[in-house]
């Protein structure tokens, strides 16, 4: 069977696996952003933290993504099959790339424009709220753009749990050795991966300054 | 602007009694050592020195970006460590080398920090704004809603001149503000900021490593090396006086040998 006639065939069930994907990424992209924005600005002058939470988001991802589906599973409250384990796993492997950049996007800034600022008597916050933040945006937004491409990728292998998504077909063309079936997974999935990538890369233009 | 509308409680003196500065308190690390100074006010004092010889240093101690290691620091009647340090830094004002603006922020924004952070009205901060850009010859209209990157080195640093004067403190300080212009905007900016100086009436300490910059502002020269006063003295008695480092400034002024103009 063509992959072509396949993605006829079943266009409804392959637009719904493609909905069901984006649900369980954004869902998951909000928890990591609301996680990983705040951190990255409550590390910035506490070294001893920041070191401890930089290591443990690096852990997270060095964990191969099937295992830590596996890890998930067996854990109370977050855990057990579908897709709330799913988003649990998918948020801690996005939030390496958020935290790293809000961290050097909030630290790597002029050291003429923050000596200026306190000696303007800016207080600590306000150069967090009001010089920092700003000048990091563009830098978060990348952090942002590389978490949601990883995510979109790591998503499909939550189908592999019962969460659903794109990954759906790609377990079950495995299965059936079926090309058509894997792709009717895979395509979506990497359109849905280069649209997110044009479109957060174009807000991380208009975020930049000079 | 004007120099009566400082209030009597402000009155702006700087006073450094047996001041040293150590990095981390280490005395392999002093900065500055055994300093006694004391700006008076409307003074334009210049720290004179070379890389190294602790005149930022010396600067930052005034605004409490540093904290002595021993002796103190007295701002207007008060230690530095006794003063909050937010309240302090507000009252005087602060111009850097590349003046360190937001770069985020539009010129105007740049220049009503101080008085947005003092909560003044808009009304009041835009009125003040246009006042100050005019006072460093940059047009309101023109210039107010520009950003830094849309301005030449010599107008960034008038606008941080005129940032730092925007809640009218009454001491100002300036390390090397002129330091990264080129040589003809800088001798523009310096004649005209020695006029503004002379008609703000505010206290200045001016922070160089160029003596022709010195001779010019200042209406007290101290000549720092490793740390420590080797000279204080008026511009006239400078190039008089008989030291080694204060030959090697004033040969330093001498024309070029062998240049032919």
């Amino acid at each position: 069977m063509s992959a072509w006639r396949f993605f006829l065939e079943h266009r409804a069930e392959i637009l719904g696996a493609t909905a069901n994907h984006l649900t369980l990424v954004l869902i998951a992209m909000a928890f990591a952003i609301a996680i990983a924005v705040p951190l990255g600005m409550f590390i910035v002058h506490r070294p001893t933290l920041r070191n401890f939470a930089l290591a443990m988001a690096s852990i997270f991802q060095t964990i191969p993504s099937l295992a830590l589906f596996g890890f998930l599973i067996p854990i109370p409250f977050i855990g057990g099959i579908g897709r709330r384990t799913a988003i649990v796993a998918l948020v801690l492997y996005a939030l390496l790339p958020i935290l790293r950049n809000t961290y050097v996007g909030l630290t790597g800034i002029d050291p003429a424009v923050l000596e200026a600022a306190e000696a303007m008597g800016m207080t600590e916050s306000q150069i967090l709220w009001r010089v920092r933040l700003p000048l990091a945006r563009a830098v978060i937004l990348a952090g942002i753009r590389t978490a949601t491409i990883i995510t979109i990728g790591v998503a499909t292998i939550a189908a592999a749990i019962g969460a659903g998504g794109l990954g759906t077909f790609i377990f079950r063309g495995v299965a059936m050795v079926s090309d058509a079936v894997i792709l009717a997974g895979a395509i979506p999935a990497a359109l849905l991966a280069i649209v997110a990538d044009l479109l957060l890369g174009w807000v991380e233009r208009r975020l930049r300054i000079v | 602007m004007n120099p009566k509308t400082v209030p009597e409680y402000l009155h702006p003196t700087i006073q450094f009694q047996n001041v040293t500065y150590s990095i981390n308190g280490s005395v392999h690390h002093t900065l500055v050592s055994g300093i006694d100074l004391s700006v008076d006010s409307g003074q334009t004092l210049v720290l004179l020195g070379r890389s190294g010889s602790g005149k930022t240093t010396l600067l930052k101690l005034i605004n409490r970006l540093l904290v002595p290691t021993d002796g103190q620091v007295v701002v207007r009647d008060r230690p530095t460590i006794e003063w909050d340090p937010i309240q302090l830094r507000r009252g005087i004002g602060y111009v850097i080398q590349e003046a360190g603006l937001f770069p985020h922020f539009t010129v105007a924004q740049n220049v009503a920090l101080v008085p947005s952070l003092e909560n003044w009205d808009a009304a009041r901060i835009t009125a003040r704004v246009n006042d100050l850009l005019t006072l460093v010859g940059l047009d309101p209209a023109q210039y107010a809603s520009r950003r830094p990157h849309e301005l030449s080195g010599g107008q960034r640093q008038r606008v941080g001149v005129a940032r730092a004067l925007a809640a009218d403190p009454p001491i100002l300080l300036m390390d090397e503000p002129f330091g990264a212009l080129d040589p003809v905007t800088r001798a523009e900016l310096q004649r005209e900021f020695n006029a503004l100086a002379k008609r703000l009436g505010k206290t200045i300490v001016f922070v160089t490593h160029d003596l022709r910059e010195a001779l010019l502002l200042a209406s007290r020269i101290v000549l720092l090396e490793k740390g420590r006063i080797l000279a204080d003295a008026t511009p006239q008695e400078f190039p008089r006086i008989d030291h080694p480092e204060v030959r090697a400034f004033t040969a330093s002024l001498a024309p070029l040998s062998g240049v032919q103009i």
